[in-house]
């Protein structure tokens, strides 16, 4: 089991690789569309390498509620 | 009981010939902005599409259809007299009856061939291809037409930009006929397969006649599992990722075409490995895109003859199918 900063560390790297993100951007407060600029089909290829590294499913409906970092984050601790 | 007697089997299938052709009607992204909230630099980032091709004479399916058949003809050649089977795959047939195949040979002018049509929407072409070396093994077809066209422009909701900014027209074909001897077989076996579970991800609402599609559990499904069947059709043949020279993969957005190369570059494809971006200024056409793709990097010297080639076509069904073949 991740905690939760382990989780951050990895999804940071994921987005990182996937969007070309920084990861010491990605913080748990930013939004991934409104603040990383992060579309639909980038936001899938971090939902599928996010359900890999976490052994999660992340289906495209749950996926839709995931606003922040920070809610994927907790999506991931509960789901684990 | 009776013995039948049955055909003389061949080693294996070979392509013999190509040929393509498309609208000459160019849409631009920015032709598209004008008439739906897009931008040209959304529809770039989103498909990596810049332009695509799109009937605006009233060009029938079947005439376009013909049109490549004749160029993969005269490519390959062969007398039409030759040409025993045609297979039309599309999924764009402005109705079910009659079918493509008979009306598209019969334009062409090959004299009562086996005909029919195969809908696997955009893996339509690796079907025909995978069907068509199968008929010449098994000795029941000896030259083969496999065609495969599309007109989706007719069932667009143009004011409907998640779809409309991604499809469009133009067609391709490729002959094929028995390989003298085993070292000369140039189609590998097919790796294909469904996924009716997803059916409604991607369908034509019968309210408007207008293909919908669900853009994000496509994606998904694209670029996590499609580079398997990939690599099945490479086990298939004998081979390894490290062998295949030019990768033509289905052209449905190219971030699932440049997601897919990545899989198979972590597989042991080469970094060399030329990779079909025709969507760029061809959009997705369905089952034409693959030859379209493939005539088009001849003709740009992307795509060699003795080139080992990977397809790999996949769509609504959901349905896929791939194979190797060695580029004539």
């Amino acid at each position: 089991m991740a905690s939760n900063e382990e989780i951050l560390t990895g999804l940071a790297e994921i987005v990182e690789e996937v969007a070309g993100i920084d990861t010491a951007d990605v913080s748990t407060e930013k939004s991934f569309v409104d603040d990383l600029d992060i579309d639909s089909l980038s936001m899938v290829e971090i939902a599928v390498q996010a359900e890999d590294k976490f052994g999660v499913k992340i289906p495209d409906d749950q996926l839709a509620e995931l606003k922040t970092v920070g809610d994927a984050v907790d999506y991931i601790a509960k789901n684990q | 009981m009776t013995a039948f007697r049955l055909p003389a089997t061949t080693p294996g299938a070979r392509l013999l010939g190509l040929g393509s052709t498309q609208p000459a009607n160019v849409v631009t992204n920015d032709d598209l902005a004008k008439t739906m909230d897009t931008s040209d630099q959304w529809i770039r980032d989103r498909v990596g599409i810049q332009s695509r091709r799109v009937v605006g004479d009233g060009t029938l399916l079947v005439e376009m259809a013909a049109e490549a058949g004749e160029r993969a003809l005269k490519d390959s050649g062969l007398e039409l007299s030759e040409i025993d089977t045609v297979i039309f795959a599309s999924c764009t047939m402005p109705s079910p009856i009659p079918n493509g195949a008979a009306q598209t040979a019969d334009r062409i002018g090959i004299s009562a061939p086996a005909a029919f049509d195969l809908n696997a929407a955009c893996a339509g072409f690796s079907y025909g291809v995978g069907t068509a070396a199968g008929l010449i093994r098994s000795g029941s077809a000896r030259h083969v037409l496999v065609i495969g066209a599309e007109k989706l422009s007719d069932w667009i909701d143009w004011t409907d930009r998640s779809t409309a900014i991604i499809f469009a027209d133009g067609a391709g074909a490729a002959v094929l006929g028995p390989a003298p001897d085993e070292a000369s077989v140039g189609v590998g076996p097919v790796a294909w397969g469904s996924a009716g579970d997803l059916a409604p991800t991607i369908f034509i609402k019968p309210e408007n006649n207008a293909l919908f599609q669900e853009g994000q559990s496509v994606f998904r499904w694209a670029t996590t599992k499609i580079a398997p069947v990939a690599l099945r059709a490479i086990e298939l043949a004998g081979l390894t990722p490290a062998d295949i020279d030019v990768f033509v993969p289905h052209q449905a957005n190219l971030r699932i075409v440049e997601a897919i190369a990545k899989k198979l570059r972590k597989s042991g494809a080469r970094e060399d490995m030329r990779v079909a971006d025709d969507i760029i200024l061809s959009g997705n056409t369905s089952s034409a895109s693959i030859p379209l793709a493939l005539d088009h990097m001849r003709a740009d010297g992307r795509v060699a003859s003795g080139d080992t080639v990977l397809l790999v076509g996949f769509g609504a069904g959901l349905s896929y199918a791939g194979q190797v073949i060695t580029f004539p």
